[in-house]
């Protein structure tokens, strides 16, 4: 049953198969995708030809690596500087949400707090679509009352970037919110009993509390940016993301780039989540 | 004059927080809706009509679709529930306490992988030229190579998997917080495995449950890549049908109304799922 109660070894034996099996499972396709991104062939399949750096480095015609392949090294950019900004603004709303639900009281306070979980059970389809319609509708309307263009209003970078910040902030709000819910406020009241400002207050002490929680906010939704699909799908224009790159790429067939760009995906991300891990282990 | 300070602190916090739940989620959200209910007339203008409404219950290809979508998507989460439920009690009730923050942060790794990663991966094992057919026909399981993708349960495979991790972490956290001596009292009473998890571990975990469940409920229904990718010629989702609706015919209308729709079904859906547990939206997604 559980670890101290005595069990029976067909229990526990059958328990651990079935945990191996899910591992197993788990991290089968990335073990296989990154294996196939050093066989020297020209399909990601087996059998295997030999090892091979050339899908990383090569500069062939046939064999261009992804450190000299534009367009997938474009696309990479892109979804940096997405990513960036995306993280940078959801933080820093994220983070002052979490203050006006934590510590401020106002009327319809649960009101907007279910607002603000909304984008959470809204498919991130939708959320695409309905900025498209709207920024659509804006365009229209400035056009056609002031007669100027509006480039904002158009699918690209940064209506990229707004889809994925208004599902993203929510995600913020929710990990700050649960640090500052942990927060002693009589520290704040003591701070302010000495004669800090509000504000001071909130620069040298809170901030100072929440800021593991807002590294990983910072993390997860620099990640959460990085790989998003559905909700830039409908957003992007002729500057794809990553994402949408390779989504084209493998669906009008494969070749073992896509599995280089993976292995340095799994690579990078892997560095990210444990750099988060650390910082929120130590500062707790 | 501390009021006036708080009050100060409450504007400069709200602002940013209205703009962005009334920009970016309202305003979008009624677009859509003010989009779904127009439609040109017999002179070629706009008006309001509900004939993009009509045409959805009455071509028999997007309201069946649309079912198919729904029923997939319960039956996905169910699996991803019964799937991932004895991983998270091994990890904080079973292994012994030295590999528990081991197994659990290995558990959550290849999640943070890009899903189209981990898509391309199954297409690589699965594929006719892909990894598991070349060991079938090497050791002579099988004569030839079989087509593996391209059908519903390589695609309810892919979703479940897809969709794991947002019911392992509020599994293990709901988890953590069971007390072990009601196991053990249970265990003493003499109540076998069934029992304790029916009478205990469920209703214990009911929150975690329902907060994973309406994560991977949405995400299923609002997934397009997964079907997309692994999905048949007849494995539709109701996304591409929105998909194609917005970028192939180009029409914004009846795509709208789709959205609409399909916004409609997950609201619904979740509403029912809270209700049946007794849970609440506010309490279950903290």
């Amino acid at each position: 049953m559980i670890r101290n109660l005595p069990q029976s070894k067909r229990y526990s034996l059958g328990f651990k198969i079935y945990i191996i099996l899910f591992f197993v499972f788990l991290f089968a396709p990335l073990a296989i995708t990154c294996v196939l991104a050093f066989n020297d062939s020209m399909f990601p399949a087996l059998p295997w030809k030999g090892f091979t750096l050339d899908w990383f480095t090569g500069t062939s015609i046939e064999r261009t690596g992804i450190f000299h392949d534009q367009i997938n090294l474009d696309s990479i950019w892109v979804s940096f500087k997405v990513a960036f900004f995306v993280s940078i603004f959801s933080t820093i709303v994220g983070t002052m949400g979490a203050f006006l639900f934590e510590q401020e009281e106002f009327r319809f306070k649960q009101v907007l707090f279910f607002l603000m979980l909304a984008p959470l059970v809204i498919p991130g389809v939708i959320l695409g679509i309905s900025i498209l319609l709207l920024s659509n509708t804006l365009g229209l309307f400035f056009e056609q009352t002031f007669g100027i263009d509006i480039a904002l209003f158009r699918p690209g970078f940064w209506l990229v970037v707004l889809g994925q910040f208004s599902f993203i902030t929510t995600i913020v709000t929710l990990i700050v919110s649960a640090r500052l819910k942990k927060f002693d406020r009589t520290l704040e009241e003591a701070a302010m009993n000495l004669g800090a400002t509000r504000f001071e207050t909130i620069i040298h002490i809170t901030l100072r509390y929440l800021k593991p929680a807002i590294i990983g906010g910072l993390a997860v939704s620099f990640l959460m940016s990085f790989e998003n699909f559905n909700t830039t799908l409908f957003l992007v224009s002729s500057q794809a993301t990553l994402p949408i790159n390779l989504y084209l790429q493998v669906r009008d067939g494969s070749t073992p780039v896509i599995n280089a760009i993976s292995v340095l995906l799994i690579t990078g991300t892997s560095i990210l989540a444990v750099i988060n891990l650390y910082f929120t282990k130590s500062e707790d | 004059m501390k009021q006036q300070n708080i009050r100060w602190g409450l504007v400069i916090f709200i602002t940013p927080m209205l703009l962005w739940l009334l920009l970016l989620i309202v305003l979008p959200q009624l677009d859509m809706l003010f989009m779904a209910v127009r439609a040109e007339n017999d002179l070629g203008e706009m008006g309001f009509s509900l004939i993009n409404f009509k045409t959805f219950f009455f071509e028999p290809i997007y309201w069946r679709t649309f079912a198919r979508t729904a029923t997939f998507a319960i039956f996905v989460t169910f699996l991803t529930f019964v799937i991932t439920l004895p991983v998270a009690f091994y990890i904080t009730k079973v292994v012994s306490p030295k590999f528990q923050g081991f197994l659990a942060v290995l558990i959550l790794m290849p999640f943070w992988v890009s899903e189209l990663v981990r898509v391309y991966g199954w297409m690589i094992l699965l594929r006719e030229s892909g990894f598991i057919n070349h060991f079938l026909v090497k050791f002579h399981i099988l004569d030839k190579p079989v087509e593996m993708l391209y059908n519903d349960a390589t695609m309810i495979m892919g979703l479940v998997y897809t969709s794991m991790l947002f019911m392992l972490v509020p599994l293990l956290s709901v988890l953590e917080s069971l007390d072990n001596s009601l196991i053990e009292a249970a265990y003493d009473l003499g109540a076998n495995m069934w029992t304790i998890l029916i009478k205990i571990i469920i209703p214990h975990s009911m929150p975690g449950i329902v907060s994973g469940s309406i994560v991977v409920f949405m995400l299923t229904l609002g997934n397009y890549l997964t079907p997309n990718l692994m999905g048949g010629k007849n494995g539709l989702w109701f996304t591409e049908q929105i998909y194609n609706q917005f970028i192939a015919s180009f029409n914004w209308n009846q795509g709208s109304a789709f959205g609409f729709l399909l916004l409609i079904l997950s609201s619904v859906i979740i509403w029912v799922g809270l209700k049946l547990s007794k849970q609440k939206l506010g309490q279950v997604m903290q």
